[in-house]
């Protein structure tokens, strides 16, 4: 048996029932990632000595009712690692060592995972398709000259290509989704507040979410019970109680239906210009939530056309005052200057990559005196009218459903110098974002090219059981998640 | 020529930012400690030092203490605030911005009563709101580079902003002593303004007498104590009546007080300013004071100055002098109360408190609720001289004993065997012996010279190593040599 293979499900079933050593499992994956990254290129650092020391220490009788117990997982590296390298595939912080713990991997190591790595991303999050990485380009395991999408392209890449059982990402604008959709995987972003952002390098504050990336729904409601509460010292975080994101997943096959399940689709969504394979497979997902009892109804967002402006506006200005404390002066890379402003100048002119310090400077303008209403006020403003459009929406559908991105994976080098078109690959994504609702993208079909084409179920806040569900059956249903790339 | 004096031909203006440390014992956002005076880089960790991925929890303790300082001045308490970043970099802010409040301050309007030179006046604030405070760059040795300590950063800041009402550099001080006054009531600041937890920025402009609109403006920076802020307002006030008299223009800008030379020195100029780039600081959720919190907090408000010093006046018939100096510190007033309620006279614990008791605590350098002499010390020690026991000139070298020592006034008058000779029989013969020694002085006395009186006083005084009753003395000079 390829060990590597299995989900998180899978893999804690045989655990419990002593079936499968950790061990054996983390070996098979650190394997794995042994005989296929170098092609693929999704980690920054493959931790495989914590991760085989923590296998190590795990024995069967301790593992309770834990269903992480065991289970090697990747983590996007803009999250905090207790004295592991974290890097946000910067140069800025490429020999960042943080001594913390973010309280989302601290939380999956009491559930007992094992940590196999810290994976690829464009600098601090800002990108689609991971060629914003200081470092390398992640690859797209369908088809490796294409990009895995991104943010956490690596992430999602690793999941796709069996390099880990699960990985967690972050999801600003489709981080977790866009790459989810490129590399055939199920992403969750779940509703702004539910998973603590404390350790997770910001980009943009209010829009950052912390999600898994995972091989099926399943794994994806495990995952999310493990990283979901409140936390202290996020101050973001919702302290409400925490349902069991599981529970609606069970029942055999020919029980899952959606009877009663309201389905709204935004027709602003269906654009001009998107790929009209992805359209056709979306449309039959939809077709096929029909045939498992859903009501489809159509549904107006009228604000969309603003998302993309808006986002850009308030996620970069954001950035552009998180992003200042890399200064050279306390930790990470410093170029010495002949003064101080020619320290800050050197540091950042050489730390920082080209997208990185196009959104500084945007957001820098945005925020300026004499711009802040015409630019960040504005957006806000726009802002509220999407989440209201969302509100509205939510009174009468239980999901809306959407394509994730309006293209499958493109080619690297495509996009890279079109910064615009770039963006354009979220434009389904980045709504959710502005109105913090939670959504999933889940495979739903191949283009003719073979490569997966991704489908979004957009929820209410914290609604994550609602769409959960809905995926599942849609999942189980229409049977995509079993076909894998073949690399 | 015309001279500095000048400036009364025109109308000063001065709006003051009091910066007050708060006293929690635990940052503004962070659980680093504000012990001050530490190792540098010791009282930090990595929400306060601005590493990646951490954010800030708003302290508690400080929310109240701005919200109860804000009641204290009659602010409005704004039941929705923010937090906002301001934005700059400097090497002493971790993060590359301050979290400050901007558009959404917690504390509106309020306003402070100032007595200046027999002048009631009233100041009105703009605001108060919270902040964290930097860390500090430190210059030191012959190397071309700074060191940086971050002890202090995150340190929760109120910044108390007042409208353009001031009008003097006496009346601005006159409003610092205020303001530092409350704050120490309300015990959420030391007011130690050597050690940095008050400072305070001025807003300076002119304006011709009669005319309405504000003049231009300078802040000045870095008046880092109370002796400095008249002096440096004045410092600038006379520059600017000597730049507007020699025809010239101000010039917005920011100017550093220069402690050595007495001056205020160009900083930047408006041209210069930072852009701050202030916006609503997203890992923060909007503060909710609700009027429960707002009700709990005022019933925690103590009994302010202004009251105290009215209550002193009509409750213990002080003068007004005695009971601004009685009721300018929590401790000392509540010293003085304590000592009245022993039975002691107001007027007498006063004179006392003002006189020796201040004396010794500058002296020594000791606050007063350190002291080892109690309210109850002074409470007997006034009985004593009351009850004839001892006189008022042995009282004091009793008091200074009690001080340094803590013993009862009782204790310290039985071992030191300092109880006053009332007894007439043995006065009469100390008395007849005086008058015997001096026939001069007794002479001139019988020809008329009465004022001799205090010089056999003296005499008797001197044979009794101070503890005859001098009333007593008195009555037999006057019977011996009449």
């Amino acid at each position: 048996m390829e060990l590597f293979r299995l989900t998180i499900a899978e893999a804690a079933g045989l655990i419990s029932k002593n079936e499968l050593a950790p061990l054996a499992l983390t070996e098979s994956v650190i394997g794995r990632i042994g005989a296929l990254d170098s092609r693929v290129g999704a980690y920054i650092t493959v931790t495989k000595d914590i991760a085989m020391e923590q296998a190590g220490r795990l024995s069967a009788g301790s593992r309770g009712n834990n269903p992480l117990y065991g289970i090697p997982m990747a983590v996007k590296d803009n999250m905090c690692v207790k004295g592991v390298r974290t890097t946000c595939a910067s140069k800025i912080l490429e020999n960042f060592i943080p001594p913390y713990e973010s309280t989302v991997t601290n939380k999956l190591q009491e559930a007992g995972y094992c940590l196999t790595g810290k994976t690829n991303l464009d600098e601090f999050a800002m990108g689609s398709s991971t060629e914003n990485s200081g470092f390398f380009t992640t690859k797209n395991p369908w088809d490796i000259s294409r990009a895995p999408g991104g943010s956490s392209g690596g992430s999602a890449a690793a999941v796709a290509a069996d390099m880990c059982i699960a990985a967690i990402g972050s999801d600003t604008g489709g981080s977790i989704r866009q790459p989810a959709s490129f590399c055939g995987v199920v992403g969750l972003k779940p509703t702004y507040g539910l998973v603590s952002r404390f350790g997770l390098v910001a980009f943009a504050s209010s829009l950052d979410q912390i999600g898994p990336i995972t091989k099926t729904v399943e794994d994806a409601a495990i995952v999310l019970n493990a990283i979901a509460g409140g936390d202290n010292r996020d101050s973001t975080s919702v302290h409400d109680a925490i349902p069991d994101y599981t529970a609606s997943l069970s029942g055999d096959l020919n029980s899952l239906n959606l009877h009663g399940l309201k389905v709204g689709i935004p027709e602003e969504y269906f654009i001009d210009g998107m790929d009209r394979e992805v359209e056709a497979a979306v449309r039959a997902a939809i077709e096929e939530m029909k045939r498992l009892g859903a009501e489809v109804v159509s549904i107006k967002l009228p604000h969309t056309a603003y998302a993309v402006a808006a986002y850009y506006i308030i996620a970069t200005s954001e950035a552009s005052s998180n992003l200042a404390r890399y200064d050279g002066v306390k930790y990470g890379m410093r170029a010495a200057g002949s003064d101080l402003i020619g320290t800050y100048m050197e540091t950042r002119a050489k730390g920082f990559g080209q997208e990185v310090k196009r959104r500084i400077m945007l957001g820098t303008y945005a925020l300026s005196s004499g711009y802040y209403d015409a630019y960040y006020k504005k957006a806000q403003q726009v802002r509220t009218l999407i989440k209201r459009d969302f509100d509205e929406v939510f009174k009468y559908v239980d999901v809306i459903a959407t394509p994730t991105s309006p293209t499958t994976a493109f080619k690297i080098g495509e996009k890279a110098d079109d910064p615009l078109q770039m963006y354009l690959s979220d434009i389904f994504t980045i709504s959710v974002n502005l109105a913090g609702a939670p959504a999933i993208s889940i495979p739903c079909g191949f283009d003719s090219g073979g490569l997966p084409v991704g489908f979004q179920l957009i929820g209410r806040h914290f609604g994550e059981a609602t769409i959960l569900k809905a995926a599942h059956a849609y999942e189980r249903a229409a049977g995509w998640y079993k076909r894998r790339p073949s690399i | 020529m015309k001279t500095g004096s000048d400036y009364e031909t025109y109308e000063t203006v001065i709006g003051l930012e009091i910066h007050a440390q708060m006293k929690t014992s635990s940052k503004m956002f962070c659980g680093c400690p504000t012990t001050f005076g530490e190792e540098p880089n010791t009282q930090t960790c990595p929400v306060c030092i601005g590493m990646p991925g951490v954010l800030p929890v708003i302290n508690k303790l400080a929310l109240e203490f701005t919200i109860k300082t804000g009641v204290a001045l009659g602010c409005k308490i704004s039941p929705f605030s923010r937090f906002a970043r301001k934005n700059y970099f400097y090497p002493d802010l971790p993060k590359g911005y301050q979290i400050s409040q901007y558009e959404l301050p917690i504390c509106e309007g309020g306003f402070v009563m100032l007595n200046v030179d027999g002048a009631e006046r009233r100041i009105n604030l703009t605001r108060i709101h919270m902040e964290e405070d930097a860390g500090k760059n430190i210059h030191e040795g012959a190397g071309s580079f700074s060191y940086v300590d971050l002890n202090r950063a995150g340190v929760p800041l109120m910044e108390i902003v007042s409208e353009p009402d001031i009008k003097t550099p006496k009346e601005a001080a006159a409003y610092v002593r205020k303001i530092r006054t409350v704050l120490r009531y309300l015990d959420v600041c030391d007011g130690n303004m050597d050690e940095g937890s008050l400072r305070c920025d001025a807003n300076v402009s002119l304006r011709p007498q009669g005319v309405k609109e504000l003049g231009v403006k300078t802040e000045i920076k870095n008046i880092n104590s109370f002796k400095f802020i008249e002096k440096a307002l004045e410092y600038e006030i006379q520059r600017q009546t000597r730049v507007l008299n020699e025809g010239g223009r101000i010039i917005q800008e920011t100017r550093l007080w220069n402690t050595t030379a007495g001056i205020t020195e160009s900083m930047r100029s408006k041209e210069e300013a930072h852009d701050y780039r202030y916006f609503p600081e997203p890992d923060l959720v909007p503060l909710i004071a609700d009027k429960d919190m707002i009700e709990r907090i005022r019933k925690q408000i103590p009994e302010l100055p202004d009251e105290k010093i009215q209550r002193f006046i009509s409750e213990y018939k002080l003068p007004a002098y005695d009971a601004d100096l009685l009721a300018a510190e929590r401790h000392t007033a509540a010293w003085f109360e304590e000592t009245v309620s022993l039975g002691a006279n107001p007027k007498d614990v006063s004179n006392w408190m003002m006189g020796e008791l201040m004396r010794l605590l500058n002296e020594k350098g000791i606050a007063i609720e350190a002291s080892v002499l109690r309210p109850a010390h002074l409470n007997g020690l006034i009985k004593l001289v009351s009850d004839g026991t001892i006189n008022l000139k042995t009282a004091k070298t009793v008091f200074e004993d009690m001080f340094n020592t803590g013993k009862t006034a009782e204790e310290v008058v039985k071992e030191k065997g300092l109880v006053q000779i009332s007894d007439v029989g043995e006065l009469e013969k100390t008395v007849e012996v005086v008058i015997t020694e001096n026939p001069n002085e007794t002479a001139r006395y019988k020809a008329g010279e009465t004022k001799l009186t205090g010089f056999f006083v003296g005499e008797v005084m001197k044979k009794t190593k101070g503890k005859a009753n001098p009333k007593a003395v008195n009555e037999i000079l006057r019977r011996l040599l009449g």
